[in-house]
């Protein structure tokens, strides 16, 4: 039996873990010491952590079952959003304009009276829950519609990428209640702990951590499952799985919905360390570029997913404060070299350098 | 003349196709087929390429929809009102004319996602594997020969292995039905001998039709014969007597 912790995901593991214990102690280091990490770094980790949690997300989805989405980006601006509602909620009569109920953008607008929509966000775990079931029932809802019409390859990757493109649209509106281009911002405190507080931020830190890797472990326990073969099964012959008796609608709904929860996970640990939501996350290039950390990791490794994701949102910080020009075509041009010299992506050249060691899992060429 | 060779009551069939047509742009590649088979039977199907043999099971199956007729299931369900998954479940299984299995699992995998279970989302999730579920495993990879190739994974097999693994994946979902599409296509002609041995002994105790080019193959089934043709039943009997007549051997045999 496939073990749930491979070489590979320890190995992973353990640096996450590592990583997570040292760099809150690193803060701690007078700042004279060479050793001494400034606290702002430590959201900065956080956010980059997110990342890799979403890169995985898709890779659940895209490298095990073929559903290639360009539309997860939306999954985790959802869960953004929901845990941004919750944020300017908490910040009650310390705005602006003092109003305890409502949000300053609405006193702004002219409204007197929280929307519908809103309710219930002033409680943590409302909008904890709202994070994860929002995007997990838009994406059982939208793979139910889909798949059953057996939608599937480019005409799939189309609709999401239309839908991540609708969703941005309507964000955009004022009147929708979100906070309009502005997004959310002004955040004070969660849970009554101030987000500006270092205590705060290293707690957030670690939360993104455990929340990785508890992803890793479920999405690692999906793909070596019998369902997971079965999600591998109709990547490679989907019409075989059909004629063994397989509803492959529902494993593809099943998938998906699970990967956009996780993805709206991501986003919901996303916004308390980055202080803002707005309708630019849900720009369709957002969704792209998760598709890039993905190949350029190693489709159908999960491991790789994450690793992509934190070699190129690094690539990305260095290049748009050095040469602020050059990253969409560094980008397009990683793009083409992980499709063309690539394909199975970082983790798949390890497998090249060092034979044998462990059987790559289920990569394949689309 | 055996009792295989005599066909089968209307009221008795398993399966009974009634008027079925079908046209792709205006082309019927079915066109009025109508066909009984016995529960346990033998049949084979032969016909010249395009006859619409790999269609009829594609109708069969629930892959393809009907412009008219009824395909009836057991004297009362009628398949073309379902899709494939609930055809499967039903107990009718399919080897494709093309082999197909899941090139990047291992055989083992392979039979393993065959075998007859629960299909559902949540009961496949959280399947554990038992020592029967191993042992039923190795009892069909006996069966095709393959024990030897447990680990090895699909893609790196031959195109009669993959034949053979394709077969093995069909008994291991105990159908009632098995519907197989050129078996032989790629095999030696021993393996071809040995694939009419297996397939002759599966049925009996489940229905079998098989598609087939190969006249030997076909001979060795001894069995009774449909002969398709533009998509509807041209003669149907036995070998000999199919063989023997005109426009059969004009429209397939003779050329
Ligand atoms: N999905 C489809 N769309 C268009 N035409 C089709 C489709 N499926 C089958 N046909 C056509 O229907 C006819 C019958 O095809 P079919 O594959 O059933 O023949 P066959 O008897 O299996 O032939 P062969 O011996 O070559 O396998 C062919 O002319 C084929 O081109
Ligand atoms: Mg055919």
């Amino acid at each position: 039996m496939t073990r749930l912790i491979d070489l590979r995901l320890g190995l992973f593991l353990a640096a996450l873990f590592a990583v997570t214990v040292l760099a809150p102690l690193a803060t701690t280091l007078p700042s004279t010491s060479a050793l001494n990490l400034p606290s702002y770094l430590i959201p900065l980790m956080g956010k980059y952590l997110c990342y890799a949690l979403l890169a995985v997300a898709l890779d659940l989805c895209w490298g095990y079952a073929g559903i290639l989405s360009l539309g997860h980006g939306a999954f985790f601006a959802l869960g953004g959003y929901a845990m941004g509602m919750h944020l300017m909620r908490e910040i009650g009569a310390r705005g602006v304009y003092a109003n305890p109920e409502l949000p300053d953008f609405m006193v702004f607008l002219g409204w007197t009276e929280l929307p519908w929509f809103w309710y219930g966000f002033d409680m943590f775990w409302f909008a904890a829950v709202m994070a994860l079931l929002v995007p997990g029932l838009l994406a059982f809802v939208f793979g139910w519609f889909a798949f059953r019409s057996r939608v599937s390859g480019v005409y799939l990757s189309i609709i999401t990428q239309a839908l991540t493109f609708a969703l941005l649209l309507a964000f955009f509106r004022n009147d929708m209640g979100f906070g309009g281009n502005n997004g959310l911002t002004d955040f004070r405190d969660v849970l009554g702990f101030s987000l500006s507080a270092p205590s705060t931020r290293i707690a957030l830190f670690v939360l993104t951590a455990v929340a990785l890797a508890g992803c890793m472990l479920l999405a690692r326990a999906i793909t070596i499952s019998k369902a997971g073969k079965v999600l591998v099964a109709v990547r490679d012959a989907e019409s075989r799985t059909r004629f063994l008796g397989y509803r492959v609608e529902s494993y593809s709904v099943f998938v998906f919905t699970v990967s956009a929860m996780m993805a709206g996970l991501a986003g919901a640990l996303y916004v308390p360390q980055v202080g803002i939501i707005n309708p630019g996350e849900f720009a369709p290039a957002n969704s792209i570029e998760i598709v890039v950390w993905v190949a350029l990791g190693g489709r159908g490794t999960l491991v790789g997913a994450a690793i992509g994701a934190l070699v190129v949102v690094a690539l990305k910080s260095w290049l748009t404060a050095t040469f602020p020009d050059l990253w969409l075509f560094a980008l397009g041009g990683l793009f083409i070299l992980v499709t063309l010299a690539l394909p199975n992506g970082l983790l798949g050249l390890l497998d090249r350098l060092k034979p044998r060691q462990a059987k790559p899992a289920a990569e394949v060429p689309a | 003349m055996s009792t295989a060779l005599i066909g089968a009551p209307l009221n008795a069939a398993q399966l009974y196709l009634d008027g079925v047509c079908r046209s792709f742009d205006g082309f019927k590649a079915i066109n009025g087929l109508s066909l009984a088979v016995a529960k346990g039977e033998l049949r084979a199907v032969i016909g010249p390429n395009g006859a619409g043999k790999t269609t009829m099971m594609d109708i069969i199956t629930g892959k393809t929809r009907p412009d008219e007729g009824k395909v009836i299931w057991n004297g009362d369900t009628d398949l073309t009102k379902i899709d494939e998954a609930g055809v499967a479940r039903l107990g009718i299984g399919r080897k494709f004319q093309k082999p197909t299995v899941f090139e990047t699992h291992s055989v083992e995998d392979n039979i393993r996602l065959a075998l007859k279970a629960p299909r559902g989302v949540f009961p496949v999730l959280f399947d554990r594997r038992s020592a029967e579920e191993n042992r039923r495993v190795t009892e069909y990879l006996d069966r095709i020969r393959l024990t030897h190739l447990r680990a090895e994974t699909a893609a790196n097999l031959s195109h009669g292995q993959k034949q053979w693994l394709e077969i093995g994946m069909l008994l291991a979902q105990e159908p009632q039905l098995l519907l197989v599409d050129e078996p032989a296509a790629g095999m030696t002609d021993a393996e071809t001998m040995e694939t009419a041995e297996l397939l002759k002994s599966i049925a009996g105790e489940r229905t079998v039709i098989v598609v087939e080019h190969d006249m030997d193959f076909v001979r060795a089934l001894n069995c009774r014969v449909t002969v398709l043709h533009q998509g509807s039943v041209l003669a149907e009997g036995s070998l000999d007597h199919v063989s023997a007549r005109d426009d059969v051997i004009e429209v397939y045999l003779g050329r």
